[in-house]
């Protein structure tokens, strides 16, 4: 049976695209701490040094992205339509708040990473700040000007913590689950996975949270 | 005891139904919960009522026939315990109990809390068989099988079929009943020659009688009667990989 149709397959997409993103917001936190040891344009401009990786993660998250997004519509509308008349009365024992809501966490993470890209990748959300406007003393793109200046305004930094909250919830279901779907578990394993998969999320929410917070909170300058 | 309880009544399958209260008078504790509803319909026969239909079988916990949404859990409120197996003593004196069908598309309700479950007998009729001809008994120990699978395929087998699975999960999904049958027949030398065609022909089926899909949330595991695992769903998915590789 053609992979993509069945039940089980367009699950092992869902994990997979889901693993590889993981993948890849572990090495953006990584690449964002550079900011706490007052190197993040020097990581920028290095990054940007590399642009053959660059454009080749790019085109790899891209389908990814779209994949994830078209089977997760299509699974919640599938499943939504296998309980016509609902439950007077439910009781859910072990399902959780991230669970049940992944469609909705999914849809503000989606939404969330929209204004991201537009914000620092493309940079016409705040043009004055643009880092390609603005060089910083050794020359370079003054990428943290923009993000502060930017992160110091109240709304842009409640924007970036309900993101990365949605992330957190996303994630803390999301990790144990995409484990479970390729059968990466076992009888020992599987609540070290679950745990782990939850550890993982609040440890990445921190990491990403602190940016804001420091930002905003003036802990974090130049 | 005296208890309230409100019973989801539908008199056909084209009615839309709803829930009628009840009330349950002197009710022991030492009474099986479907005894209670036995009481309950005495009492409405006699009171020229229409009794409340619903399913049962065996009640010693395991043919898999009975089962209804007690107070929003599959089977009620005890662990690893059929509706019939669940006493009056697990509930107080006073108390209010909601009793629902099994809801999913593919169990369509027949009559009151009675529902068809024909949908998981197609999922077997997919593939949870072997296609050999059985003759007479093999002897014992003539195919040898490692004590650890044999365990597993047994705790695998015990699954009743009465799909409290389907009704605890938020997608509807026949998942962990399917794994199950997956996992009983793939880890015996019997059930391997036809093990990847067997989880996609299931799988498939699945999807086809209306269960929603899995996506992990595990309800089905705290609602098994029989205590099987969600690491089986697990064990079906690598059946699933193994099957497109090969």
């Amino acid at each position: 049976m053609f992979l993509p149709a069945s039940s089980v397959g367009r699950k092992l997409v869902m994990a997979a695209t889901g693993q590889l993103m993981t993948v890849f917001i572990i090495l953006h936190v990584a690449g964002n701490s550079t900011i706490f040891f007052g190197n993040l344009n020097a990581y920028a401009a290095g990054l940007h040094s590399l642009w053959v990786l660059l454009w080749a993660v790019r085109i790899v998250m891209l389908p990814a992205v779209i994949l994830h997004i078209i089977y997760a519509l299509q699974l919640t509308v599938e499943n939504g339509k296998a309980r016509p008349v609902d439950y007077m009365k439910k009781e859910n024992r072990t399902s959780t708040f991230a669970g049940r809501n992944m469609i909705w966490t999914g849809a503000v993470i989606g939404t969330f990473l929209v204004y991201h890209l537009l914000q620092y990748t493309f940079q016409v959300t705040n043009p004055a700040l643009s880092a390609y406007r603005n060089l910083d003393e050794a020359g370079r793109p003054d990428v943290f000007l923009m993000v502060a200046r930017t992160l110091q305004q109240p709304l842009i930094a409640a924007v970036y913590l309900l993101g990365v909250t949605a992330l957190l919830l996303h994630l803390s279901h999301g990790i144990q689950s995409s484990f479970q779907t390729w059968g990466l578990n076992g009888e020992r394993s599987f609540p070290f996975i679950r745990k782990g998969g939850s550890a993982a999320a609040t440890i990445l929410w921190l990491a990403y949270a602190a940016i804001p917070v420091t930002i905003f909170t003036g802990l974090l300058l130049r | 005891m005296n208890l309230t309880l409100y019973v989801w009544r539908q008199k056909d399958a084209a009615d839309t139904g709803q829930l009628v209260r009840y009330q349950a008078k002197n009710i022991s504790p030492d009474m099986s919960f479907l005894e209670m509803l036995d009481g309950v319909n005495q009492e409405l026969i006699t009171t020229g009522g229409e009794p409340i239909a619903f399913d049962s079988d065996c009640r010693e916990g395991i043919c898999g026939a009975c089962g209804q949404v007690v107070n929003g859990v599959p089977h009620g409120p005890r662990k690893l315990t059929t509706t019939c197996q669940l006493h009056m003593r697990n509930f107080r004196d006073g108390d209010t109990i909601y009793i629902e069908p099994f809801r999913s598309r593919a169990f369509p309700v027949i009559k009151d809390l009675v529902i068809d479950r024909g949908s998981l007998d197609r999922i077997i009729q997919a593939g949870g068989y072997i296609s050999v001809h059985t003759g007479g008994a093999p002897d014992g120990n003539a195919i040898l099988i490692p004590k650890q699978d044999a365990e597993t395929a047994m705790d695998a087998a015990e699954c009743i079929g009465c799909g409290a699975c389907v009704a605890a999960c938020p997608n509807g999904s026949a998942m962990l009943f399917t794994a199950a049958k997956v996992t009983h027949l793939a880890k015996l030398p019997q059930g391997r020659p036809e093990a990847g065609r067997r989880v996609c022909m299931m799988t498939e089926e699945m999807l086809k009688q209306g269960f929603g899909n899995c996506s992990n949330h595990y309800e089905c595991e705290a609602a098994c009667p029989k205590g099987i695992k969600a690491r089986f769903i697990a064990k079906l998915n690598r059946e699933f990989v193994t099957a497109q590789f090969t």
